[in-house]
């Protein structure tokens, strides 16, 4: 009897979580087809790079093979050096997606954590971060971090990362405090405090899942917008080391006005791989911001 | 209204303050020092300890802090290393260029941005609808210098229908009508490669300001006195809707900062953006630093211009 009433319960109660998003992604086709190709794309790029590829053996000089056409020894031909578009590719976007999503994991977690306790507790912590985030958003933060990227001495791919971090997490951290706001008002908080529960645990277990559907969009439209600012970077040579392929290098081989005439199979392969991730990525955004918001659901 | 703007001016004062602080510093830990390129290996120890002496480098960092920002103040950037001439003469002529650049683009982006925002507000789920909101979503997710190598590509070297670099044919001579055609026509395919992207925001926004005026009071009321449907949109709905967008203006020009490093860049356009990546790849770092304090006050500008156009538009919002 009881399990019957159960399963009558779960057949008409509104649809939650996972759900939710699995309806939304159904109803919306070009969303489901940007999320399954992105699952696809991002797995194989790594599977490819990390198992069938010897980076050494790509960065490797050999002049015979300069500019070589696509579809010969190479599918998609071969740059100044010689060396294989196609391998270049891969390992590119390897590069350009692992760096994206190290700094969508930082920014989060840090703009989560710094917008939680801002937008729960108020008083001179929120006040002292506002003012920072504030500076932060009045400066010309892409000019600083070229300068941040030409000064640091010993340059690496961490430090990369750690500069991009420092200038994005202010939007993350903005958003969530905003919504902590609101959300800490909320009866459930209010009877939570009442009842004596530790402060971080009610953020941490309390607010936080309430707040995750919005955490998840904010992360995924970040996690785009890093793909483009790196990828920018790394055209403008102030992005990855120049012995790393990135995407944005091999784009910036268009500098070169006969290579952007001529050799069109050097830049345009990158850059159309770069806007499709843009894309794709975008529409899963957009999918999953619906789902966040039950007035604008299709599903 | 003057409290609030002065207000918003006494706040800009502390802010820039701090940057300047991290302007100044990130130039002192720049490799290199300003004489690299005046050095050769012949030249005597003495000499370089003699130069760094006069330029006062030997100083002390808060007297070298305080000089450097009272002759910023003055104007006084110094002198660029590579181009051998003084800094604020250097920036003045790329401002220009950058200037003109740049009102054309905000031009061009009104220009395509509020027609198409109106039209799917107006026709809101119908299918100009839908592909007005697929193209503000495609401008928005494709990257700066993606959109502006195509169009590069295309329009400049497969269509030649626009010259590839430069801000002017050096044929001409200044003043004649063939010059500043020819300028506009050096300017005018950056400045419809940023006005594309840049229209998302204002689209949307306007979008759904039309979408909630619809169901507004005083649409009704127009409605019903018999005034025609046309004349409701162009003149009610569109000038209440419109006050908003104004205030975009600010913003749209700090997105101009930023995006202009690129564009000019791509697009070989001798302003500040292409001025700033060149002076970094040759280590000019009194070009550096006044062009980040430059840009970093423009920025802090535009955010001041959009909340006073907000503040005139929206009198709930002044400061008392």
């Amino acid at each position: 009897m009881a399990k019957r009433k159960r399963k009558k319960y779960t057949k008409n109660a509104p649809p939650t979580g996972l759900q939710v998003i699995f309806r939304e992604f159904l109803k919306d086709r070009v969303a489901f087809f940007s999320f399954v190709s992105l699952v696809i794309v991002i797995c194989g790029v790594f599977i490819w790079s990390y198992l069938f590829i010897d980076q050494e053996a790509l960065m490797r000089i050999n002049l015979q093979d300069r500019y070589a056409e696509p579809g010969g020894k190479f599918l998609f031909g071969a740059d100044q050096g010689g060396k294989d578009i196609l391998g270049q590719l891969i390992v590119g976007a390897k590069n350009s997606l692992f760096i994206a999503m190290a700094i969508t994991i930082i920014t989060g977690i840090f703009g989560v954590i710094v917008g939680l306790i801002c937008g729960y507790f108020g008083g001179w912590i929120d006040n002292l971060f506002m003012r920072i985030i504030d500076f932060f958003i009045t400066i010309p933060s892409l000019m600083l971090i070229i300068v941040f990227v030409t000064v640091v001495p010993k340059y690496t791919v961490a430090s990369f990362i750690f500069i991009m971090s420092m200038f994005l997490w202010t939007g993350t951290a903005r958003l969530v405090r905003s919504k902590t706001l609101t959300e800490s008002r909320r009866d459930y908080v209010l009877a939570s405090k009442t009842l004596g529960t530790n402060d971080f645990v009610i953020i941490f277990t309390g607010i936080l899942p309430n707040l995750s559907s919005i955490i998840i969009v904010e992360m995924t439209l970040n996690f785009a917008g890093n793909v483009g600012i790196e990828t920018g970077l790394s055209y403008l040579g102030f992005g990855l080391p120049m012995s790393t392929p990135s995407l944005g290098t091999l784009v910036s081989h268009a500098n070169n006005p006969l290579v952007l005439q001529q050799y069109w199979w050097v830049w345009l392969p990158a850059s159309i791989f770069i806007l499709f991730m843009m894309l794709a990525i975008n529409y899963v955004g957009q999918a999953l911001r619906r789902s966040a918001d039950s007035k604008q659901r299709l599903g | 209204m003057g409290k609030t703007i002065i207000r918003r001016f006494i706040i800009m004062i502390p802010q820039l303050f701090v940057l300047s602080i991290l302007v100044f510093f990130l130039a002192k830990f720049m490799p290199g020092d300003p004489f690299t390129g005046l050095i050769t290996p012949q030249t005597d120890p003495a000499r370089l300890e003699e130069l760094s002496e006069k330029a006062g480098l030997n100083d002390p960092w808060p007297i070298q802090y305080v000089r450097w920002i009272g002759n910023a103040l003055h104007g006084e950037f110094g002198i660029s290393y590579t181009f051998k001439r003084d800094v604020g003469d250097l920036i003045g002529e790329r401002a220009l260029n950058t200037f003109w650049l740049s009102l054309l683009s905000v031009t061009l982006l009104y220009a395509i941005a509020i027609p198409l925002g109106i039209l799917a507000g107006r026709y809101q789920n119908s299918r100009l609808d839908k592909t007005i909101i697929l193209y503000s979503f495609i401008t928005y997710a494709i990257p700066t210098f993606v959109l502006a190598l195509l169009f590069l590509f295309l329009f400049g070297y497969k269509l030649e229908w626009f010259p590839t670099s430069g801000s002017v044919d050096i044929e001409y001579s200044s003043g004649t009508l063939q010059y500043y055609w020819s300028k506009f026509h050096h300017i005018l395919l950056p400045a419809i490669t940023y006005a594309i992207l840049g229209t998302t925001g204002i689209i949307q926004f306007l979008r759904s300001e039309i979408i909630d005026a619809k169901g507004m009071d005083y649409v009704r009321t127009a409605r019903s006195k018999g005034i025609p449907i046309k004349k409701v949109y162009t003149k009610h709905i569109f000038r209440n809707s419109l006050l908003p967008i104004a205030a975009f203006l600010g913003f749209t020009i700090t997105g101009l900062l930023g995006g202009s490093i690129f564009i000019e860049t791509i697009f070989g356009f001798p302003g500040m953006g292409q001025l700033f990546v060149s002076s970094i790849a040759s280590r000019d770092y009194s070009v550096i630093t006044a062009l980040v304090m430059l840009y970093g006050f423009l920025t802090l500008l535009g955010s001041l211009l959009s909340d006073i156009i907000m503040s005139i538009v929206d009198p709930r919002i002044r400061i008392e």
